[in-house]
């Protein structure tokens, strides 16, 4: 039977197969001698239509041999079973660590040998993000705001940059800041970062060491958190969470929340400790291209405890609404 | 018969092609729209003989009315056919006239090592201004193609057909012959598209899931919500088919794009062999023809018995060759869709230039599904006593009490070689054999699409003793960081090759932890694929691993030297997913 099917494969075959000697000279531009050619073809016409060999023609054909122990070869395929994993022989391991070498010399092959590597694999590139650049429109309260961040560096290791910062329109910033972190992937999905930030605004100025985790959390959330240790010894800490929803292909609405946390009191920045500010937002952009999108949105922001304290000490709001205009950008 | 270049037919041929057709002399002449197909020496010389000379250069491209930057050989895109026959021997001239360093890869041809043209494992590459001259005997016939093993060159246009004739009558009977080169286009540079996929693994898919689809709920959105949920849980995207898309690739035929419509002539009655070749940099095609059934002869060259089908999946670097038989005196559309649907390329055979058949719509985006996760085993082993009638059914069932307990990045599933870190973000549960589906999308498409499990040689597979060994080779990335590697690690990262000793018979069993078709090239070798036909298991030098999957393919190392092992999507094999293959003892090393 396993020889059979295969002769009568190939029997049934024969219109494609038949053995006719074919040059590709001996065949011009569509002539009558081809067809003429094709009318003494005894197989001419032939409808070739058949059915697929869909099963293996293997006696083992469909068995399914399944083991106790789950392993990568479950469900397995038929014919001749796999032998055991094993590795190479001694002799695999003969002759010169570098077969070219011989011909071309290892003078030659070396640089080579080293652009091969680095091209399959090793590459550097980086990215500009502007997340959002926008105008905040509150009452009687109109501003700015930015938040954008670079990277540059390989797969695992990267130089990041970040910087983000607000103020009212005509007037210098209320709060700016960057940040130079050091990024290494620690899994999939996240980043560990260090590093330091220093804070232009408000006066007086911060320095902080920076410790902090940014990275895709399940159900695609984009997570960057943060603790910060200033140079007078103050521990907050931050943590931004966004999604991004999907409307249509380029029609995106992103909530996003923002918590600022403290374990002191910093009253010269107006920080109280625990939750010192929340944040929520929600943008609604437009993919012109990935790399250029306008969205409008809201934000609400709120102070608690004592930071809310220090705010009406200064005659400011505690909590508020804001219309918001921006670009999200990259490259 | 001989082919032998003359210098005068060369300039007729060029001066017939532009008067005939008013093309420029961007293509070769087998690949002008209008082609009669492959024709003799004398008015359309295919690069033949012992001596053959290819120089590359930088140059103007133009598709769909915009001109970009290419580099070519000989000045043209595709580069020229390359005919030889079985039994001779070819010196290849190759003059790099760039300002990098360049190379040819003969792909699927049987050569020593250092002619395998692989810079820093085969030979030192073509430096800048420079010639090198590759020389060998040719021992097979078939379909095959060569291009640049140099930086991503391959996607600026390096890269060209090779038709070798049998010494021996061809089994296989044909009154004309067109070759199909299949390519993607695009006018960004090559490291601009790896910097874009490194800032966002996602960037060029803009068919993903979104919430107004949901709402309107078409074909490309049937998921439910707790499957959906269950994607996102796993931080992976069920839309993610192809990395690169018709976002910002033109799919070209023969260098031409959907528009400028490449047709080849046949008449009606007669038997026409297409030779496909997939030279695309990041595209895995669908081929049909709609109204004509396809006969595939060869796949990778080889001769296969003929299986005749509505559609085929091409991956990478995969040739096929198909006998089609029209009857009718009319025109008909070839249908290549890229394997997530987002574009095609399209061409026309017809008895007379100028005729058109109806050009098909895109058909529905694929979605990923369990089996393509990895949880195709879930049909055996976990629910040995369910016997659905439905295999999607049963798939489903399987995902949800897959779901429960789920691990999609078990270490205990791979052996202690995967290196299990940054690079791979799954791991396949229960990897299952796929040579038995038609490829992402394909599975339920109303009509007959060819399988691996459909193919067997013509001929008696030629080493008929069983593997003695299994070498286990996991395909692993990480889509978000676009990472890609065999064993969970970069090429750049130093890793061990792949030792086989010389002449012996191993089983290779690539298994898939990642969620995307992987067509995967060994250098130097044909192997067969183990697809259940016991000494016919047909022989390539390329294969597709399906998501989730696995392919076990059997290899007799015959071949000394250092070779090149990796997949032929082009950014993935730049971003690391490369090996070194190496057979010991070489010549004259004793043993």
């Amino acid at each position: 039977m396993k020889y059979l099917l295969p002769i009568v494969l190939t029997a049934t075959t024969a219109p494609a197969l038949a053995q006719h000697h074919h040059k590709a000279s001996a065949h011009a531009e569509p002539t009558d001698a081809a067809a003429q050619k094709r009318a003494q073809d005894p197989h001419a016409g032939h409808d070739m239509r058949q059915r697929p060999l869909s099963q293996p023609t293997d006696k083992h054909a469909g068995h399914t041999p399944t083991n106790g122990a789950p392993s990568a070869h479950q469900g397995h395929e038929p014919g001749v079973p796999d032998p055991p994993i094993a590795g190479p022989s001694a002799t695999a391991f003969s002759g010169p660590i570098h077969a070219a070498d011989a011909i071309f010399g290892a003078q030659a092959m070396a640089p080579a040998r080293d652009t091969v590597r680095r091209e399959h694999g090793a590459i550097t590139s980086g990215t500009i993000l502007i997340d959002q650049f926008e105008a905040v429109i509150g009452k009687g309260q109109n501003g700015y705001a930015w938040n954008a961040q670079a990277w540059y560096g390989g797969d695992i290791d990267r130089l990041w940059l970040k910087t983000e910062g607000e103020g009212r329109f005509g007037e210098s910033p209320e709060t700016a800041e960057i940040q130079a972190l050091w990024s290494r992937a620690i899994n999939p999905w996240f980043n560990l970062q260090a590093g330091v930030r220093h804070d232009f605004r408000p006066v007086p100025h911060r320095t902080y060491a920076t410790l902090g985790l940014q990275g895709l959390a399940p159900y695609w959330f984009e997570v960057d958190s943060a603790l910060f240790l200033s140079n007078k010894g103050d521990l907050t800490a931050r943590l931004e969470l966004e999604y991004d929803q999907r409307l249509t292909q380029k029609l995106i609405v992103q909530p996003e929340v923002e918590l600022n946390l403290a374990a002191q009191n910093v009253p010269e920045l107006g920080i109280g400790s625990g939750l010192s500010t929340a944040e929520l937002g929600l943008r609604l952009r437009y993919h012109f291209v990935p790399e250029f999108a306008p969205y409008v949105g809201v934000k609400y922001e709120r102070a608690f405890g004592d930071t809310a304290d220090f705010r009406r000490v200064q005659g400011d709001k505690t909590s508020g609404w804001n219309f918001l205009i921006g670009i999200r950008s990259w490259l | 018969m001989t082919y032998r270049i003359e210098r005068r037919s060369l300039l007729r041929a060029g001066a017939f092609g532009v008067a005939s057709f008013g093309v420029t002399s961007l293509f070769p002449a087998w690949a002008h729209s209008g082609s009669p197909g492959l024709k003799p020496a004398r008015t359309h010389p295919p690069l033949s003989g012992e001596d053959i000379h290819l120089t590359i250069a930088n140059t103007d491209f133009t598709v769909g009315g915009r001109t970009g930057h290419a580099v070519t050989m000989n000045g043209v895109l595709p580069a020229p056919l390359i005919r030889l026959r079985e039994g001779q021997n070819v010196r290849l001239h190759v003059e790099n006239t760039l300002d990098e360093d360049s190379s040819i890869h003969w792909h699927g041809l049987i050569v020593p090592f250092e002619m395998d043209g692989v810079p820093g494992i085969s030979f030192p590459g073509i430096k800048p201004h420079s010639t090198f001259v590759y020389e060998f005997p040719v021992r097979q016939s078939g379909t095959y193609w060569y291009h640049s093993h140099s930086g991503l060159q391959e996607q600026q246009g390096h890269y060209g057909p090779i038709v070798i004739d049998p010494a021996d009558p061809d089994p296989v009977a044909y009154d004309r012959e067109h070759v199909i080169v299949l390519s993607d286009w695009t006018f960004l540079h090559p490291h601009h598209l790896v910097t874009k996929l490194k800032a966002e693994g996602g960037y060029f898919n803009r068919q993903k899931q979104a919430l107004f689809g949901m709402m309107r709920s078409g074909p490309e959105e049937s998921m439910s919500a707790s499957e959906r949920a269950m994607w996102g849980q796993m931080r992976m995207d069920p839309t993610d088919i192809a990395d690169v898309t018709s976002a910002t690739y033109t799919y070209l035929i023969n260098g031409h794009g959907p528009k400028e419509n490449w047709t080849g002539l046949f008449r009606a009655g007669e038997r026409v062999r297409l030779r496909f070749i997939n030279a695309a940099t990041m595209t895995i095609f669908n081929i049909r023809i709609p109204g004509l059934p396809m006969t595939v002869v060869s796949a990778d060259g080889q001769n296969v018995r003929p299986v005749t089908v509505d559609e085929f999946q091409i991956g990478n670097a995969e040739t096929y060759d198909v006998i089609i038989n029209p009857m009718v005196d009319q025109a008909f559309t070839l249908v290549a869709e890229s394997i997530d649907r987002s574009g095609m390329a399209r061409a026309t055979l017809a008895p007379r230039l100028g005729m058109t058949a109806p050009v098909p719509a895109l058909r529905p985006r694929p979605t990923l599904n369990m089996k393509d996760m990895g949880m195709g085993g879930m049909e055996h082993g976990g629910h040995a006593g369910v016997h659905s009638t439905s295999h999607g059914a049963a798939i489903k069932a399987g995902g949800d009490h897959a779901m429960a307990g789920m691990k999609m990045r078990d270490k205990s599933k791979v052996p202690d070689s995967v290196k299990v870190g940054v690079g791979v973000d799954a791991i396949a549960m229960m990897p299952v054999d796929r040579t038995g589906d038609p490829g992402l999308g394909l599975e339920d498409v109303g009509h007959t699409v060819l399988t691996y499990r459909d193919l067997m040689a013509l001929t008696p597979n030629p080493d008929g003793r069983p593997p003695t060994r299994t070498v286990e080779v996991h395909l692993t990335g990480n889509m978000e960081r676009f990472m890609w590697s065999f064993d969970g690690e970069k090429f750049s990262e130093g890793v061990e090759p792949i030792r086989f000793e010389r002449n012996e018979r191993a089983r290779v069993v690539l298994v898939n932890d990642t969620m995307m078709t992987h067509p995967i090239h060994l250098h130097g070798h044909f192997f067969e694929v183990v697809n259940g036909h016991t000494g016919s298991y047909p022989r390539k030098h390329t294969v597709n691993v399906l998501p989730g999957g696995k392919v076990s393919f059997d290899l007799t190392a015959d071949a000394p030297g250092d070779w090149a092992f990796h997949c032929h999507l082009l950014l993935h094999m730049h971003a690391g997913m490369f090996r070194v293959v190496t057979v010991r003892p070489l010549d004259g090393d004793g043993a």
